[in-house]
């Protein structure tokens, strides 16, 4: 060797593997505005759908008249449910185990109902006919309160199972009643809360909202009839399911079924279901012969498709007088609107929400999910979350600083005195759950000491004498909040989707010039993987990432997987894609050594390449075998390399983070200000530092916007108010404050490179925090807990509460 | 009018928006429709010298007029854009579909002030929305592309 040869870490640096902030693969063809979303494609011949939607909540429909509509010089077809019927496809399953209207059948459930599809020439007819599709109503009592929904007099939501008293979880106890479902232990749980020293209960109440990516829902579906096949291009964040799915629904054969989802303009969990749309679209295809492209619009986006949260959570903590917590009790009533269409694993109506003892060391605990129907839209998925988790962290988060209000204690030290001790992981929660690993206190202690809270605390009580004394007539408001998810679903033994256990797949075949590509079962939505999961082979194969291609969303050439939702790609995916990579380098390790004429067990691999051990200089490279592999294996091996591994994770991990902001209120005009932000984050290993600061800038926003002034909000006829951005908050670059953002580092000690998942921590962790600040400014003046979200006129109202304008 | 510097000529109804017009007719799909009500500014296009939301200006309105979009943003060599550039190297986008419009707006931003503070970066795309990146690494983008354009040396603020 001379002083030229690169040493090990300046070949490592090169591969630009994990823990490198490699710039994106992806952003070269994005800043040319050459990305391929489906609402970029055309096809020859394409038609457009567009839909009649209901302008009531709930009525009976008397008569739909199409001949208007059908009449319109290039309106080629009009679907109604009397069609849809004709091929048994008037309503669809949901993944909830529900059923749901495809279009409305007899009666519409909520506004916005798509009624009529109407298929032309282009999206201009289509719209225009749309609107001349007579469709005569009788408007019936409408309910949207999910706490009335299971009153004696409740409007009957849904007809064709009012006499059904079981439903797909369990037994029903009224007409409205989705399902009820506990986890935990309600006896040891109640005699803890009877011999509490002190006990809390709020009713915390997390808003309808909506994932509102920039990019809608939209498909495109093309039926071949000579081959019996169909092609399905659509904003899928779980293709194969969609395939799965439609192959169910319309009884065409899996293997005749392509689903594409090219590049997706955000998904957010808005793209995890199945939708009318794209029924429609594909019935259309069918019925026309022709191509069929549906898109959303907007106003379409926030009122009917995939809203999320609407839990009404009445939560009360147990605690000995001197801070320690000793039981956990929660009663949730669950809106699912007018069909249960929850993206959830089946197991699991209310998802993952028993995770809700958060971070603390709870003996006991139980909860109770009621969930209910009314007259709103379904949906009900992970709005950048796994599963309900975000409910379950923003209850315990505010429920806790209640109680250290209570207990007259500070919420940083009153969570100090809870948290799970490192020694304890990995830690059995009271709900079953095995969290795999922690470092809490650490991180806790960590943030604190970034922020100087010490310092915050005085500079507030400072300004409390102030306010007292009438100098200003700001608050400041000190927020708080540890979160831990629980992510990467999941286990089969735990999760599954119609059946199909929520493993993860990737495919990775080295090409003999030692470069590569990997195919795999998740899906982007702007999250980087084809930056990110080539790191993890360059790291685990010794080849630069930027000789690995990597691609998803393609039914046909990608192997099975659950998709992107839940922050499961990096634990799930990710896993299966170093698991695929072992594989690989267990056979680039036997033809290294038939080819150096050593025993297997005589090399040791040295960042992109195997060695002979104690002779350095006696190497084969990555590149080398690759060729290898593809004209001199050993005998008797195949030739090639490649590898498939289907990856069944054996836990879930569970991130965690610690959030402190600091936000100052003017009572007078109820305006909040952030005046700062730390984001501590521990996802385990960290594949792109510049990636996971992305997604935690992006996934505090969205917590800022919920926490702030989101809300799908519905009048009491049941008209949805806050359908367009002119009406449903968006943070600007305005309004939307600096991040600081922090890490700790702990591994999950049963992914095979110790990696966690990010893309939603901060979504789960901020919003409790945002809603903690705000709560925290109006404490010292008597008042416990203020509704999400927290605009300001909801500001300005909880000071006029105070009197504070008096 | 002219589109991206080349000279496009067609008959079109009175009802057709610019946004489809570029888009469905001349395939030009960097401009991206999010919300049909001018609020997120991801059909963002230069014209005449201004921003404008494509989706609520009809093509006809745009008669003889002179019409930038992403498609036309490189250099005249092919390479990229400063802020093309820039939005790549301070991670400025995550899943690329608001990002032509904001690239064109920050474009005519510079061109009306090439050296804005962070305040004037953050006023000026407030009219652009965007639902990945939280906007901090768009402005820091900005910023670079500025620093770039001016010939001084980009200085990362302290977080």
């Amino acid at each position: 060797m001379n002083d030229q040869t690169p040493t090990s870490a300046q070949r490592a640096e090169a591969l630009q593997g994990m823990g490198c902030k490699r710039k994106r693969v992806e952003d070269i063809r994005f800043v040319q505005g050459k990305g391929n979303y489906v609402d970029d494609l055309k096809l020859p011949n394409m038609l457009h759908g567009d839909f009649t939607r209901s302008p009531y909540a709930h009525a009976r429909i008397k008569k739909i008249d199409t001949t208007k509509a059908a009449a319109v010089p290039g309106v080629i077809a009009v679907l109604t449910a009397e069609t849809l019927k004709t091929v048994n496809l008037a309503w669809m399953p949901t993944l909830a185990g529900d059923v749901q209207m495809v279009l409305a059948d007899g009666k519409v459930l909520f506004q916005n109902q798509e009624v009529a599809f109407v298929i032309a020439e282009d999206r201009y007819i289509a719209a225009d006919a749309a609107d001349l599709v007579e469709v005569e109503y009788e408007a019936l009592p409408v309910n949207v309160d999910p706490l009335k929904a299971m009153a004696k007099d409740a409007p009957v939501i849904r007809e064709d199972i009012k006499d059904k008293t079981e439903g797909a979880h369990g037994k029903r106890k009224h007409y409205n009643h989705v399902f009820n479902w506990q986890a935990g232990n309600k006896t040891e749980t109640d005699a803890a809360f009877a011999k509490a020293d002190v006990t809390i209960k709020e009713l915390i109440v997390y808003p309808r909202c909506h994932p509102c990516p920039l990019e809608t829902c939209q498909c495109v579906a093309s039926f071949d009839k000579i081959k019996g096949e169909l092609t399905l291009w659509g904003t899928f964040q779980a293709p194969h399911v969609i395939r799965t799915v439609g192959s169910l629904i319309s009884k065409i054969p899996e293997h005749k079924i392509h689903v594409i989802a090219p590049d997706i303009g955000g998904g957010f969990g808005n793209k995890v279901g199945a939708y009318s749309g794209y029924i429609c679209a594909i019935v259309a295809s069918i019925v026309t012969g022709r191509p069929v492209k549906w898109t959303e619009d907007r106003i379409d986006n926030l009122s009917t498709t995939a809203f999320a949260r609407d839990f009404h959570m009445e939560t009360e903590i147990a605690c000995t007088k001197d801070g320690k917590v000793t039981g956990l009790r929660c009663y949730t009533i669950a809106d699912h609107g007018a069909f249960d269409a929850c993206a959830n694993a089946t197991k699991w109506p209310a998802g993952l929400f028993s995770i809700i003892t958060g971070s603390y060391d709870f003996p006991t605990a139980h909860v109770s999910v009621d969930g209910v129907y009314t007259n709103k839209a379904p949906g009900g998925v992970a709005y950048r979350c796994s599963f309900r988790v975000t409910e379950a962290a923003y209850a315990i988060e505010r429920a806790m600083d209640i109680m250290a209000q209570k207990l007259n204690m500070d919420p940083a030290e009153f969570r100090m005195k809870n948290l799970i001790r490192r020694e304890q992981f990995p830690y059995t929660s009271a709900m079953g759950w095995q969290y795999d690993s922690g470092d809490y206190h650490t991180a806790m202690t960590k943030a604190m000491e970034s922020v100087d809270y010490k310092k915050l605390r005085a500079e507030q009580k400072a300004k409390q004498e102030a306010f007292k004394r009438g100098e200003t007539r700001e608050l400041m408001g000190i927020g708080v909040a540890f979160f831990t998810e629980i992510v990467g679903a999941g286990p089969s033994r735990n999760c599954d989707i119609l059946g199909i256990a929520m493993f993860d797949s990737a495919e990775i075949r080295i090409h003999p010039t030692g470069t590569g590509i990997c195919r795999l079962g998740t899906k982007s939505q702007g999250q980087g993987h084809e930056t990110t999961y080539a790191q993890i082979i360059a790291t685990e194969l010794g080849l630069p990432a930027d000789n690995i291609a990597v691609e998803d969303g393609n039914t046909d050439t990608a192997p099975y997987g659950l998709g992107t939702y839940g922050s499961r790609s990096t634990p799930v995916s990710g896993a299966a894609t170093a698991m695929a990579c072992r594989k690989i380098k267990a056979k680039a390790q036997m033809i290294a050594a038939y080819m150096l004429e050593v025993h297997d067990d005589d090399l040791e691999w040295d960042v992109d390449r195997f060695r002979v051990k104690g002779n350095p200089e006696r190497f084969k490279t990555m590149t080398e075998l690759a060729w290898a592999a593809y004209h001199e294996v050993p005998p008797g091996m195949e030739p090639g390399l490649e590898a498939v591994n289907y990856y069944d994770p054996p836990n879930f991990t569970y991130p965690f983070g610690a959030y402190i902001c600091v936000v100052d209120v003017d009572i007078d005009t109820g305006v909040t200000k952030t005046r700062r932000f730390y984001a501590l984050d521990d996802c385990g290993t960290r594949i792109n530092p510049m990636i996971i600061e992305g997604q935690v800038h992006g996934g505090l926003t969205e917590a800022y916007g919920i926490a702030m002034g989101q809300e799908i909000h519905y009048d009491p006829e049941g008209n949805v108010t806050t359908a367009s951005f002119m009406d449903y908050f968006l943070p600007t670059a305005v309004e939307t404050p600096k991040w600081e953002t922090d890490w700790t580092t702990t591994p999950s000690p049963h992914h095979p490179i110790g990696a966690k998942g990010v893309g939603e921590s901060p979504n789960v962790g901020g919003v409790p925090c945002f809603s903690n600040a705000v709560n925290d400014a109006f404490k010292f003046l008597g008042s416990t807990h203020i509704q999400m979200p927290h605009d300001h006129w909801r500001t300005w109202t909880a000071a006029d509460k105070l009197g504070l304008h008096r | 009018m002219k589109v991206n510097g080349k000279s496009v000529e067609a008959l079109v109804e009175p009802r057709i928006l610019l946004i489809h017009f570029l888009r469905e007719q001349l395939n030009i799909t960097g401009p991206h429709i999010g919300c049909e009500t001018s609020h997120c500014g991801a059909c963002t296009v230069d014209l005449d010298g201004k921003s404008v939301k494509s989706c609520t200006v009809f093509a006809v309105q745009a008669n003889g007029a002179d019409i930038r979009t992403i498609e036309g943003m490189a250099n005249a060599d092919g390479t990229l854009h400063a802020l093309q550039e820039a939005f790549r190297e301070m991670h400025g986008l995550q899943c690329g579909f608001c990002t032509p419009g904001m690239i064109v707006r920050a474009y005519r931003l510079l061109q009306e002030n090439p050296s804005p503070t962070e305040e004037e970066i953050r006023f000026g795309i407030s009219g652009n929305l965007c639902r990945c990146t939280g906007y901090q690494n768009v402005v820091k983008a900005i910023q670079y592309a500025a620093a770039k354009l001016s010939g001084v040396p980009f200085q990362e603020a302290a977080e």
